[in-house]
């Protein structure tokens, strides 16, 4: 497809001051991110939209407002981490590091094709800004534990975020990793969890019930907030450091539309791994650019 | 449970907790990383000289390998030890998918390998791990013969950039003989020549595969004894000079097939084709000690002696 309208960004790398304009800023981001993500999920045959959709928000306002990261220095010691622990949902994560500068935005062009560092999920080993390989669900979250104890033992200032998948909390390492860091107290630490409600092929709670969620993850020592996960103002103030507890770790619940801004995929377990069609491509482009809303 | 080593036999833990407390000394970056495993791991002494260096996670063995491998994304060096049965099998994922595909810096010490806890069982035996892990790209697999071994093991492990595995045994072992004292990841040491027959042994089966070529010299067979204690990467160049004797006998605490003596018939199939017997476990150990096992299942200078006996009279 390779639709590299960088015109369509606004000031790649660059924190607006006032928070209107960093969230209009990250309203930016997210809007490009869906397009391209689209157009790359097209042109390679394959993909996951939905929960790349569902992502798309919380991504942008990480990349392009909270995270401290240096592209030119993506192995910084004092790095703030993100780690995505749902790591199928690379069309969001490859075109938040592309526009943030971890590798030419061109590259999003080979996207699953042979040969290519942009694997159907990610691989630190040869793609710069992945912390960490994910895939198999339930393997990101305990890595950032570990990366949030690092921190805690050097008394470091670093930040760690965990992007999980709602679906994914059905696997029993993320209950192990959660318990150890309620038990740790690491308040360097927030998991965000992207609350789709749906898992590959069905609702989470027809599924296995996750809810009360909430209630879950603060009996397992944790301060919980809920957010829309499309509310980019609501997502910068939840990741705001001055809120953050001082002796615990933090869990966001973000409340996502699977397929989120493209009418056809949104709610539908059935563009998990959908591909849409030329047609169903270019009502979704106009679709985007019209910021159509739930 | 399992007596303490007699005199003049060591338990290779002592070796390798004494290692990481040198090594923790030395480099503030080495941690230790549990699954409430303290005690059979040896490390109370590391707790208490370096207690914001020990993490213990509890018994959550995923969650274990896991957080190791953050602590090395974070600039640590872990030292991730457990009981090789549940460390492996258990996080068997996480080693391939958080260590090894992402090329973490984690370093794996499964304790208490093979049949050490005897009469515990097979859920605590840990016969299949070798085998397990040399399947995996990238996992360097080390099976240390005796105290001096381990304790380099460690060191190598430290000063590999990348992820390891360390079996260490709990099983008593002599102090090896040595002409030289060196250790490199992927290189095998020849502990005797010989050209009649090779012996390719590792951990805790080595001392019996020098025994057992002892008695063999005194039946006028020269055997070759080499102690491959990296199973990954392996050293082929020993596999060839051991093939070219005509005549391979491997034993190992573990299963042969998939283990040592798979790796070396796989090796062998293809560039130097030389028959062989394989001594390790068949499958699920019965109900006896580790000593009972190992002597039962030819794991011993006798069993290596027969083996050797019977496949140079098939020559």
């Amino acid at each position: 497809m390779g639709e590299s309208d960088a015109a369509m960004r606004s000031g790649e790398g660059v924190r607006p001051d006032g928070f209107g304009a960093r969230v209009s800023h990250v309203a930016g981001q997210a809007r490009w991110m869906r397009r391209r993500l689209l157009g790359m999920i097209v042109d390679a045959g394959q993909g996951h939209p939905g929960g790349d959709l569902s992502a798309t928000d919380i991504i942008a306002s990480l990349y392009f407002d909270v995270l401290r990261i240096d592209a030119a220095n993506p192995d910084a010691p004092d790095r703030d981490r993100f780690v995505m622990s749902k790591g199928h949902c690379t069309g969001a994560l490859y075109t938040a590091l592309a526009a943030a500068g971890f590798f030419p935005e061109a590259e999003l062009d080979t996207y699953l094709k042979p040969g290519s560092r942009l694997n159907g999920h990610p691989n630190r080993t040869y793609l710069p800004g992945v912390e960490t390989n994910t895939g198999p669900l339930g393997h990101g979250f305990p890595v950032g534990v570990g990366i949030a104890v690092a921190g805690q033992i050097d008394r470091a200032d670093y930040r760690v975020f965990v992007l999980t998948g709602d679906g994914e909390l059905q696997e029993g390492s993320m209950w192990e990793a959660a318990m150890f860091a309620g038990h740790r107290a690491l308040s360097n630490l927030t998991v965000i969890v992207d609350r789709n409600g749906l898992q590959q092929g069905a609702l989470t709670e027809d599924t296995n019930t996750l809810e009360p969620l909430g209630d879950k993850w603060r009996a397992f020592g944790w301060e919980v907030v809920g957010v829309d996960g499309h509310d980019h103002a609501a997502l910068l103030a939840a990741f705001d450091d001055a809120v953050l507890p001082r002796n615990k770790p933090r869990c966001i619940i973000a409340t996502t539309v699977k397929g989120q801004g493209v009418s056809y995929m949104q709610h539908q377990a059935s563009w998990h791994h959908g591909v849409p069609s030329r047609d169903q491509y270019d009502l979704a482009l106009r679709e985007l650019e019209m910021e159509i809303t739930r | 449970m399992i007596p303490a080593a007699p005199a003049g036999l060591f338990d290779c833990r002592d070796a390798y907790v004494r290692t990481v407390e040198e090594l923790a000394v030395a480099d503030d970056r080495i941690v230790a990383v549990v699954n409430d495993s303290i005690g059979s791991s040896k490390l109370g002494k590391f707790r208490d000289r370096f207690p914001d260096r020990l993490v213990n996670v509890g018994i959550a063995e995923q969650n274990m390998i896991g957080v190791g491998a953050g602590l090395a994304n974070g600039g640590k060096v872990p030292f991730v030890s457990g009981a090789s049965c549940f460390l492996t099998a258990r996080a068997m994922e996480q080693i391939k998918v958080d260590c090894a595909y992402s090329r973490a810096n984690v370093k794996l010490c499964g304790i208490s390998s093979g049949v050490a806890y005897g009469e515990l069982g097979a859920t605590h035996h840990s016969i299949e791990d070798v085998a397990w892990l040399r399947a995996i790209d990238g996992l360097v697999v080390i099976v240390p013969a005796d105290p001096w071994q381990t304790a380099a093991a460690i060191r190598a492990a430290a000063a590999h950039d990348g992820p390891v595995f360390v079996r260490i045994s709990r099983m008593p072992v002599p102090e090896l003989a040595r002409s030289a004292a060196i250790f490199t990841i992927g290189k095998a040491e020849v502990l005797r020549e010989g050209g009649d027959i090779a012996i390719v042994v590792n951990g805790t089966l080595v001392h019996h595969g020098l025994a057992a070529a002892a008695r063999l010299a005194d039946a006028g067979i020269e055997a070759r004894v080499v102690n491959m204690a990296t199973v990954s990467p392996i050293d082929t160049d020993a596999i060839a000079a051991a093939a070219a004797t005509g005549a391979i006998v491997t034993a190992e605490e573990g299963l042969a097939k998939g283990g040592l003596g798979g790796a070396i018939a796989e090796y062998c199939a293809e560039h130097a084709p030389v028959r062989m017997r394989m001594l390790g476990f068949p499958g699920f150990a019965p109900t006896g000690s580790a000593a009972w096992l190992m002597e039962r299942t030819g794991l011993s200078a006798d069993g290596i002696v027969q083996a050797a006996h019977d496949l140079l009279r098939t020559r």
